[in-house]
C-alpha cells in the first residue's frame, strides 16, 4: 500500500501533462533561421520523392537504349528540366544545410550572429550555385 | 492493492540505451554524402546529353559502378532516418505505424532496384 502513489499526487502528475507544450510555429514569429530549418527539412523531402528521378533514370539506362532515349527525352523536357532545377536547387540547399549542421554538432558557430551568417550563406550559396550549375550545363549544350 | 515494484513499473519506460544510434547513423551518412553527392554531381555533368552507349560506358567502369552503389546506400539510409523523424514528429494519428512501415519499404525497395541497375550495368548485362 506503501507503494501507491497518493491521490493528490497523481493529479498534480495529470495536470502536469496537460501544460502546453512548448511554443511552435503557430505561437513564435517567423525568423529567417526557422524558415530554413523548415526548408532544409522540405528539402530533405522533395529530394526523397525525387530519388524516384535518380532511379528512374538508373533503371532506364540498365534496360536499354530505346527506354533510356525515352526517358532521356522526359528530362529533356522543358517541364522535366523545371523539375531538375528545382531538384538541383533542394540538393545544393538540402547539401549546405547539412554542413552547417554538421558545423553546430562539433559545438561551434552557435552564437546568435553567427548562426545567422550561416542560415544566409546557406540560402545565398544554394541559389548561387544551382545558377552556376545549370549555367554551366547550359554553356556546354551550346 | 499493487503488488508491482517501482522498478517493475518504471522497467521499460525509461531510456532504452541506444538513443543516440540513429541520431549517430544521421550524421555519419550526412557526413560521407558530402564527397558521395559532389560525384553523383559530377556523373550528371558528365553524362549530360550523352548516347546510351556512352552513358552505360561511363556507368559501367568499376570506380563509377563502386562509388554509385555506396551513394545509393548512403543516401537511401539518410532518406530513410530523415523520414522517419519527419513521420515521428508530425504524425500521431494511427497512420504512423503504416507510414513509418511503408518509409522503409520504400527506401528499401529503391536501394536495392538502384544497386540491383548498377550491377547489371557494370556486370554487362544490358
Amino acid at each position: 500500500m506503501a507503494l501507491e502513489t497518493p491521490k493528490h499526487q497523481t493529479r498534480a502528475m495529470t495536470e502536469q501533462l496537460q501544460r502546453p507544450l512548448s511554443p511552435h510555429l503557430q505561437i513564435f514569429r517567423l525568423m529567417f533561421t526557422m524558415l530554413m530549418s523548415i526548408v532544409h527539412r522540405i528539402t530533405g523531402m522533395a529530394l526523397y520523392f525525387g530519388s524516384i528521378l535518380l532511379l528512374w533514370w538508373l533503371i532506364a539506362a540498365a534496360t536499354g537504349p530505346r527506354y533510356f532515349d525515352f526517358v532521356q527525352h522526359i528530362f529533356s523536357s522543358w517541364p522535366g528540366q523545371i523539375i531538375l532545377f528545382g531538384l538541383s536547387w533542394a540538393l545544393l540547399h538540402h547539401f549546405l544545410g547539412g554542413i552547417r549542421h554538421l558545423i553546430w554538432d562539433t559545438g561551434h558557430g552557435l552564437k546568435l550572429p553567427t548562426v545567422e551568417l550561416l542560415a544566409r550563406l546557406t540560402l545565398a550559396g544554394s541559389v548561387v550555385l544551382t545558377i552556376a550549375l545549370w549555367g554551366f550545363i547550359y554553356l556546354q549544350k551550346g | 492493492m499493487r503488488i508491482r515494484t517501482p522498478l517493475a513499473r518504471v522497467r521499460g519506460l525509461g531510456s532504452a540505451k541506444a538513443g543516440t544510434e540513429r541520431w549517430w547513423q544521421e550524421r555519419v551518412t550526412s557526413a560521407a554524402g558530402i564527397p558521395l553527392t559532389l560525384f553523383l554531381i559530377w556523373l550528371a555533368l558528365r553524362v549530360m546529353g550523352r548516347t546510351h552507349q556512352e552513358v552505360i560506358e561511363v556507368l559501367g567502369h568499376p570506380a563509377v559502378a563502386i562509388l554509385l552503389i555506396l551513394a545509393l546506400s548512403t543516401l537511401f539510409w539518410h532518406m530513410m532516418l530523415g523520414m522517419q523523424v519527419i513521420i515521428e514528429d508530425y504524425v500521431h494519428s494511427s497512420a504512423r505505424f503504416w507510414l513509418l512501415l511503408g518509409n522503409q519499404c520504400f527506401t528499401a525497395a529503391s536501394w536495392v532496384a538502384g544497386v540491383y541497375a548498377v550491377l547489371r550495368l557494370s556486370l554487362g548485362e544490358a
